[in-house]
């Protein structure tokens, strides 16, 4: 029974770890369907926690929170699109250039505002999302296998959580359902055929960073306000690089992008679970190899195991109509 | 005379200092075929792009059924019913025929409903028109006569009463161009208004009621094609008397120069794309391989120039074999005396981004001529780049201008001048006019038959059975990878065509 828990507790952790990768992933997707490369997830996402973690300990509110993460980080994607849509820049170089300026300016803000060396003051109850426990999980846990899968696995997250894996779902609607959908993934694959329609290449580019915004916004908040107590300088760790090279495993596909980040989730929550103790066959593994493996992993999947993954076949280019 | 349905009053439009349009005016009456023709950068795609809202004229009045009208997106045409089939085709390649034709004119914010209503709309459109086409199938799979088919169910599924395509026949075989008229004949029935820009004048006589010649921005007349002639068009494209028909002399055929001896090759598939060639090309003559694009020639040009992989077979170069395993040195080739004009000057002729003086040396500039030391000997190739810009007439005469700016016959121009030049024993020219304006044609021409009259050999393969027959002294036809045939100059058309479709060739073999 012992190992058990354990395994629930392992992927109980993997669900809590993956909902940030997931969130940035389907931004991601959102971005680079439509045509632009979005290197500069991972400055949206610090930008959004340092915003909703700030503004939830000012306003002692978490909604209020959510909301400046969601409209500061919707703020730098139009930002990237002014840069790469409007001005038709350079996508990779506008989104490095996020990413620095989110670095730099959640430190100085925080320092500035805070004075607690870049942090924000640790969040009291009700200015973080508290994890819904759902009717029923404490009386069922100590029944066997389901009790703790229900208690565990299914209820006791915060919404965000729930939110995360709703999109799932919701975005493979959109892009493949509706006609907004339709004409994003046009847009990404030829914008001639998008402005030769009479649609707007731009207006439409710009939407899908809207979309890209909320979700790099809502995957800040969680950071800071769910997993985390407060706003920690450079707390996002690469994860909005993972969440891209998941997105390119998931062949820009939603379900797959489920998977991808759920995989990567695993492997964190291995890592944390492992430390220390010694593995079958091999031994004391050093806990520096296993905080490494996740990346480890994104370069052997992205070095070729994933197969022939064919992104948008405009993503990176901006549009000018031709003479 | 039919109402006009299209009437442009006075249309100006200039891109910074180029004035591509001006002072246009044009009337096209309802129900008619109405062509426009003109040399590459005459205007006549700008105007049509001003018409569908792709540009903004800078002054000028549209009027469409006899009402003033402003367009200044690409909505606003299609809602007056003006639609485009684009050169380039505007489709997405892994969408669906049925994405693609709602894209933009959908009539519901959820899929569903708009491809239920454009399923139905398509095969009614199907029926009425001849316009067969799978609506699931996905277009890159689809060969290019059934795309530009999609482009066309996508301007009448808009409703479409005007539509205006832009050099359709480009990428079409002759059996699929044959079909597109007879579309356009069945639309024009219909009452659609059709507007066709072309710069082939054969396809101008063949289907349109009137026809209008554009020419640096300006159009120059209007006639209605039943009184006008070929000759009378193509002297207004290009402002001048233009031979059409090649004038030379006698072949004084030489010495065999090279043979091809059996020669097999394959694609990178493994379809046998040449299958058992062979023949000979003597010094002082020009021998044309004629056939539809894609049987086999672009791989024998390649193999005979050393940069493709044969199965089997010898190619003799003055008697000497060529390496056909793909890895022959074309420096080693040239310094033999072949000289290869490329099928695709753009991929393989030059280098776009170079300046023009390093495109008119690039091959050879190891020739000691160009060098100084290990150095480039910058004032010897800018003088040879001047000698060859005033001897190829290649406009504008700036040697440092960017190749990428210099037009499709130009660009041309400077491929043969390179290659001419070095004064080859034997020279492979590779569709040598293709996007080529009718006055450079007739310049290329003049300098390939000069070539023949200093005793070169020279084998030429182009689509355009036109010119080969103009400039060939023997004809051999190429069908599914076999010669099947060789004829004289005299050969008519007719004939050629029917060895180049394989009848003849498949009677042979029952």
């Amino acid at each position: 029974m012992d190992s058990f828990n354990a395994i629930v507790q392992v992927l109980d952790s993997t669900i809590r770890l993956s909902v940030p990768l997931l969130l940035a992933c389907l931004a991601g997707l959102y971005s680079e369907r439509a045509g632009i490369f979005d290197i500069g997830l991972e400055g949206k996402m610090l930008v959004g926690a340092f915003a909703g973690a700030a503004a939830a300990s000012v306003f002692h509110s978490a909604l209020i929170g959510l909301g400046m993460a969601v409209l500061i980080s919707v703020a730098f994607a139009m930002a990237h699109g002014f840069a790469s849509i409007t001005h038709r820049g350079n996508q990779i170089v506008s989104g490095v250039a996020i990413n620095f300026v989110a670095a730099g300016s959640t430190i100085i803000l925080g320092q500035a505002w805070f004075s607690q060396g870049g942090r924000t003051p640790a969040l009291q109850p009700g200015e973080r999302f508290e994890a819904i426990v759902w009717p029923g999980a404490e009386a069922v846990r100590s029944v066997p296998i389901l009790g703790p899968i229900y208690a565990e696995l299914i209820s006791g997250h915060s919404i965000l959580v729930y939110f995360a894996f709703a999109m799932v779902p919701f975005t493979w609607w959109v892009l493949f359902r509706t006609r907004f959908g339709l004409r994003m993934r046009a847009v990404g694959e030829n914008p001639a055929a998008v402005d030769t329609a009479g649609i707007s290449v731009a207006w439409l580019r710009y939407r899908a960073l809207i979309c890209t915004g909320v979700l790099t916004g809502v995957a800040g908040a969680y950071l800071s306000m769910v997993q985390n107590g407060g706003f920690v300088k450079d707390m996002t760790a690469g994860k909005g690089y993972i969440a891209l090279a998941a997105l390119i495993f998931a062949k820009w596909k939603p379900v797959n992008a489920m998977f991808a980040c759920l995989l990567f989730g695993f492997l964190d929550a291995a890592a944390i679970r492992l430390q220390g103790s010694p593995l079958p066959f091999i031994g004391k593994v050093p806990v520096q190899f296993m905080q490494a493996l996740p990346y480890i992993l994104t370069v052997v999947l992205l070095a070729g195991f994933i197969g022939k993954a064919i992104p948008p076949r405009a993503g990176g280019v901006p549009y000018v109509k031709e003479r | 005379m039919a109402q006009a349905a299209i009437e442009l009053i006075g249309i100006n439009k200039s891109f910074g200092a180029v004035r591509a349009n001006r002072d246009i005016n044009l009337e096209v009456a309802r129900g008619t075929i109405h062509g426009i023709v003109g040399e590459n950068g005459a205007g006549k795609s700008t105007l049509m792009s001003i018409l569908y809202g792709f540009y903004q004229a800078d002054s000028g009045e549209i009027h469409v059924g006899g009402k003033p009208v402003s367009i200044n997106t690409s909505n606003d045409a299609i809602a007056l019913g003006i639609g485009m089939v684009h050169q380039h085709f505007m489709l997405v390649d892994n969408f669906t025929v049925l994405e693609n034709v709602i894209l933009g004119a959908e009539s519901d914010a959820l899929l569903k409903k708009s491809i239920a209503k454009a399923r139905s709309e398509l095969e009614r459109l199907e029926r009425e028109y001849g316009l067969e086409v799978d609506p699931d199938a996905i277009i890159e799979e689809l060969p290019v006569g059934l795309q530009q088919r999609v482009e066309i169910l996508k301007a009448l599924y808009r409703g479409a009463e005007i539509l205006i395509l832009d050099e359709p026949t480009g990428v079409l075989t002759p059996a699929e161009a044959d079909h597109l008229f007879r579309i356009l004949k069945q639309l024009k029935e219909q009452g659609k208004t059709v507007v066709l820009i072309t710069h082939k004048l054969r396809e101008i006589m063949a289907i349109t009621d009137t026809v209008s010649v554009m020419r640096q921005g300006t159009m120059v007349a209007t006639r209605v094609t039943k009184e006008t002639t070929v000759g009378e068009l193509a002297e207004l494209m290009v402002g001048r008397r233009v031979l059409l028909r090649v004038e030379k002399g006698e072949a004084k055929a030489g010495a065999i120069k090279l043979s091809v001896k059996n020669l097999t090759v394959k694609d990178q598939r493994g379809v046998t794309m040449v299958d058992d060639v062979s023949f000979d090309v003597r010094g002082g003559e020009i021998v044309g391989i004629a056939g539809v694009a894609g049987n086999g020639q672009s791989e024998l040009l390649e193999a005979i120039s050393g940069i493709r992989h044969a199965v089997s077979g010898e190619v003799m170069l003055d008697g000497k074999p060529i390496d056909l395993t793909g890895k022959a040195d074309p420096g080693e080739l040239r310094d033999r005396g072949l000289a290869h004009v490329p099928e695709d000057r753009h991929h393989v002729g030059l280098v776009l981004a170079f300046e023009e003086n390093e495109n008119s040396i690039l091959g050879y500039h190891d020739d000691e001529r160009y060098l100084k030391g290990p150095f480039l000997n910058v004032d010897a190739i800018m003088a040879d780049a001047q000698d060859k810009i005033e001897k190829y007439d290649i406009r504008p005469g700036n040697p440092q201008l960017r190749t990428a700016n210099f037009s499709g016959g130009n660009q041309q121009k400077i491929v043969l001048a390179r290659e001419m030049e070095q004064d080859p024993g034997v020279l492979i020219v590779g569709q040598p006019t293709r996007g080529v304006d009718v006055g450079a044609i007739e310049f290329i021409h003049k300098r390939l038959i000069a070539m023949r009259d200093q005793g070169k050999a020279v084998l030429l393969v182009s689509v355009e059975l036109d010119e080969i027959r103009s400039l060939s002294d023997r004809i051999l036809v190429m069908f599914a990878g076999r010669i099947v045939g060789e004829r004289g100059p005299e050969a008519t058309e007719g004939e050629l065509g029917l060895l180049m479709a394989g009848v003849e060739h498949q009677e042979a073999a029952q």
